[in-house]
């Protein structure tokens, strides 16, 4: 069993609650950002978990092979899996742009309830998964 | 402060030109443009140029003189052609001078853009996940919208049609063929709910226009058309644009209403004055939002409107009437100009075969991209 390697540092992680992105926060005025500024634009902000759950916003479906670079998911050999993004609003925080993990790409609407997980959205060259994060419906959940 | 007079207009057909440069289109178009003034490139005070893919702009000076004059060139994303232009205007208000030149062009790669995160001020993995892709945007905008203000997919459709059917009348247009709503809907899916027929396309074209003072308008003879608002804003922290991997909970005005309040207020004119209006049509989602956005309608009466077919060319207020950029593809660094170039002709009653009923008095362009800027320009018969 190979490990998921997340594509980036400190763009979420695994909580005793699940997954959580990783955010931050303007000291000066409370406004919430995501992800979590790095290098010089950092120091305004705290570092913070973001919530787990929210509500979709905003949706549509990829239909085609994004162009590469930068897309960096399963190779052109590859027949073309389309994959949904969206916006969910974490609420008091943030809106947040995502892939979501969804079978039935009818069954998104605006204001399903929604929580992050963590996806494997490619193979590595070294056969690890690469891992980012995503939402799914909260119904979705149940085991 | 000095008014500003439009005196000349030239356009390179939009589209693929196979064995043409993106500057030749251009130089093709300011030839047009300063024999429509009749005026020679040495009368030329100054250029304002834009190219955002098809190289320096002010290349063209070897082609059409090299007589010193200052030639500055405008890179500012899809607003590009509206910033050359509104450069112009500063130019001949200013008092300093009394005639030059916006000069737009463009040639594009097929397909979807693929940008640089880097280029962007973004991390990799947002372009590496799938993220960074410009129709996701649009798609997105316009699901909101309509799940808020009660708009179908047979609207999006509608808008497509009425712009192939007004292309088919433009000399300058790229796509010449009508196609019907229920082909629009039935085309592939690309970005939820957009198909394949409610998106322009990259492409490539040249425009340039000629700009005058007062005098030298009369000058010439050539006081048919008068500039009475230009503007340029940028996007405010609750504006949702293209590339954000998030959005403030707090959701403000896009750069398309800052920059359509400030030229009406510049005008004098309200929505209710405008005859004629070219709107940013990156795909049909577009039209509709921008319908509202530079104030011609409420936020969900587009649904109405369109079906009822007001914004055809024979409707109350006719929208994009060369066919925009569903019909004309858009060349980033041409497509503003386009849009001027389009309401000049509609306003000397010399459109041809998409003239609309009854020369209008006042022409409205707006053109909206990339990273959250939107020009616009009023024009009124002088």
């Amino acid at each position: 069993m190979t490990k998921a390697i997340p594509v980036a540092p400190d763009l979420f992680e695994e909580t005793a609650d699940g997954v959580c992105l990783i955010g931050g926060r303007r000291r000066a005025d409370g406004r919430y950002v995501f992800p979590l500024p790095s290098g010089a634009s950092a120091a305004p902000f705290e570092r913070v978990r973001l919530g787990r759950t929210g509500r979709l916003w905003s949706w549509t479906v990829q239909r085609f092979r994004p162009k590469s670079p930068p897309y960096a998911g399963p190779p052109e050999s590859e027949p073309f899996v389309p994959y949904a993004v969206g916006y969910v609003e974490l609420p008091g925080q943030v809106i947040v742009e995502s892939r979501l993990k969804v079978g039935d790409f009818s069954t998104l609407r605006l204001g399903l309830p929604m929580e992050a997980v963590a996806e494997a959205f490619v193979v590595g060259e070294d056969g690890n998964k690469v891992a980012t994060y995503a939402f799914r419906p909260v119904a979705e959940a149940a085991p | 402060m000095s008014d500003v007079y439009i005196v000349g207009a030239g356009i390179h057909p939009f589209g693929r030109h196979k064995d043409k440069t993106g500057l030749e289109q251009g130089i093709h178009a300011a030839r047009l443009a300063l024999a429509d003034a009749g005026v020679d490139w040495t009368d030329i005070q100054f250029a304002f140029g834009g190219s955002d893919a098809a190289g320096n702009a002010d290349a063209v000076l070897p082609h059409l003189g090299l007589t010193g004059i200052q030639f500055i060139n405008v890179k500012n994303g899809c607003a590009t052609g509206g910033s050359a232009l509104l450069s112009g205007c500063w130019a001949i208000k200013s008092g300093e001078f009394d005639l030059g030149i916006a000069i737009g062009f463009d040639k594009h790669p097929p397909g979807a853009f693929n940008p640089d995160p880097e280029d962007w001020g973004l991390p990799r993995w947002y372009g590496e996940t799938g993220l960074m892709l410009t129709t996701q945007f649009f798609g997105m905008k316009i699901q909101r919208y309509m799940a808020l203000n009660g708009i179908t997919p047979q609207t999006l459709a509608l808008v497509a049609e009425k712009a192939f059917e007004n292309g088919a009348r433009t000399d300058h247009a790229w796509r010449r063929e009508p196609l019907g709503a229920d082909a629009i809907l039935a085309s592939t899916m690309v970005s939820d709910p957009l198909t394949k027929f409610m998106f322009c396309s990259p492409a490539e074209g040249g425009v340039a226009l000629v700009l005058a003072s007062p005098r030298k308008a009369r000058e010439l003879g050539r006081t048919g058309v008068k500039l009475l608002g230009a503007t340029v804003r940028t996007r405010d922290d609750g504006s949702f644009e293209v590339f954000s991997p998030s959005l403030d909970i707090e959701r403000g005005p896009s750069p398309t209403e800052l920059a359509s309040k400030a030229a009406y207020e510049m005008a004098g004119l309200g929505p209710q004055d405008i005859d004629i209006a070219q709107i940013q049509d990156t795909e049909s989602g577009a039209e509709i939002m921008h319908m509202a956005e530079n104030g011609f309608c409420a936020h969900g009466e587009q649904e109405r409107l369109v079906r009822d077919g007001a914004t055809r060319l024979t409707g109350a207020m006719p929208i994009n009437t060369d066919g925009g950029c569903l019909a004309c593809g858009e060349p980033i660094g041409a497509s503003g100009l386009r849009q001027v170039y389009e309401n000049v002709m509609q306003l000397r009653g010399a459109a041809g075969a998409r003239q609309m009923p009854g020369v209008p008095r006042t022409g409205y362009s707006q053109v909206y991209g990339a990273p959250g800027i939107s020009a616009v320009c009023i024009l009124g018969a002088g």
